[in-house]
């Protein structure tokens, strides 16, 4: 009886502990260095951005190869760095790829897209 | 005797369990969060009240993670500085004044997030030292210029042994050790497990699931 009751008592605590535990949801992205790349960025503390292009690069491999999805902005940030660098097709690709995977971005894409090609026509003159 | 006894410590330990994870706050009203329901956030530079100068870009970089992975599309965070520093917004102040219409009109973001840094560093005791790492946070809706949302959290470097005690504790030494090996800039590990707790959703009082998540409207 007394065995019983405590058992009782054990899975009720049991389920209570459980209860307020959040649930752990597997991440929707890979995430990579995304954020220490933004802060590197951020921070201007001498990475060239072809050494920022390159660690970009390499995460959007690994990802690729497992499967997982860039998070928002990776594609758009290594664009901005591919400009940085004057490769332009690259930096549309990327630019491209935010919106196609985010609509969300679309109006912010094109802003900086027209933005872009302003300038652009402006030293051609 | 005993038994009673025994009884009355099950019940003491049941009542801790089950108060240990009640919220003593009263709850966040949602009301217009839930009619707005923003798809896209603008993280605008935070403001830095400390005096620490990395502050700014040490949080700014540490929010797309909560927020995308409650999900929400960011936009992304270091372009939009860009943005702001050509277009004559030199300091985080500068750009907290700018008209929310305006914002959307150049990002198409459905809401802004304004964050404040209150405390951001290592402050040195008498017993010990710690990484302190404070935030307060306000989600504005972009088409209406209603607040949704507000929220505040801290983070300290002396707390992690007390947190290993559940779930989240875990899972934030997990985010340390992750990063530790390629990082050594201590406030910034803690601007992260702070922007987690102020902006994660499924947290008491906290955020709620945006749109891309398979949580979304079901809390």
């Amino acid at each position: 009886m007394n065995r019983c009751i405590s058992a009782g008592v054990l899975a009720g605590a049991v389920v209570l502990a459980s209860g307020c535990a959040q649930k752990r949801v597997p991440p929707i992205y890979g995430w990579d260095n995304y954020q220490q790349q933004v802060y590197t960025y951020l921070k201007d503390e001498g990475a060239s951005p072809e050494e920022q292009i390159s660690t970009l690069e390499k995460g959007l491999q690994s990802m690729q190869a497992r499967g997982a999805n860039a998070p928002p902005g990776y594609h758009a940030h290594l664009g901005m760095l591919y400009a940085a660098v004057g490769r332009d097709d690259q930096m549309m690709r990327e630019l491209d790829a935010e919106k196609r995977l985010f609509p969300e971005s679309q109006p912010y894409m094109d802003f900086l897209l027209r933005k872009y090609q302003n300038q652009t026509r402006q030293v051609t003159k | 005797m005993t038994r009673s006894i025994k009884l009355f410590a099950l019940l003491l330990a049941t009542m801790v369990l089950a108060t240990g994870c009640a919220s003593q706050r009263t709850p966040y009203d949602y009301a217009e969060f839930k009619q707005a329901r923003p798809a896209s956030i603008l993280v605008l530079p935070p403001l830095n009240s400390s005096p620490e100068v990395a502050a700014t870009s040490g949080m700014l970089s540490q929010v797309t993670y909560p927020l995308a992975e409650s999900g929400y599309y960011v936009i992304p965070v270091a372009l939009s500085a860009e943005t702001f520093k050509q277009n004559g917004l030199a300091t985080a102040a500068d750009v907290h004044h700018v008209d929310p219409a305006k914002l959307r009109e150049i990002f198409g973001a459905d809401a802004a997030l304004y964050v404040e840094v209150k405390a951001y560093g290592t402050s040195y005791q008498v017993i010990s030292s710690a990484t302190v790492v404070t935030a307060d946070a306000k989600l504005l809706d972009l088409r209406s210029s209603k607040v949704l949302w507000q929220g505040t959290a801290s983070a300290s470097s002396a707390e992690n042994q007390q947190q290993n005690n559940n779930l989240l504790g875990m899972l934030v030494a997990a985010v340390i050790n992750q990063i530790s090996d390629t990082l050594s800039d201590t406030s910034f590990r803690i601007a992260g497990i702070t922007s987690n707790r102020l902006l994660m959703a499924g947290r008491a009082n906290g955020m709620l699931y945006g749109p891309r998540s398979p949580q979304y409207q079901k809390d």
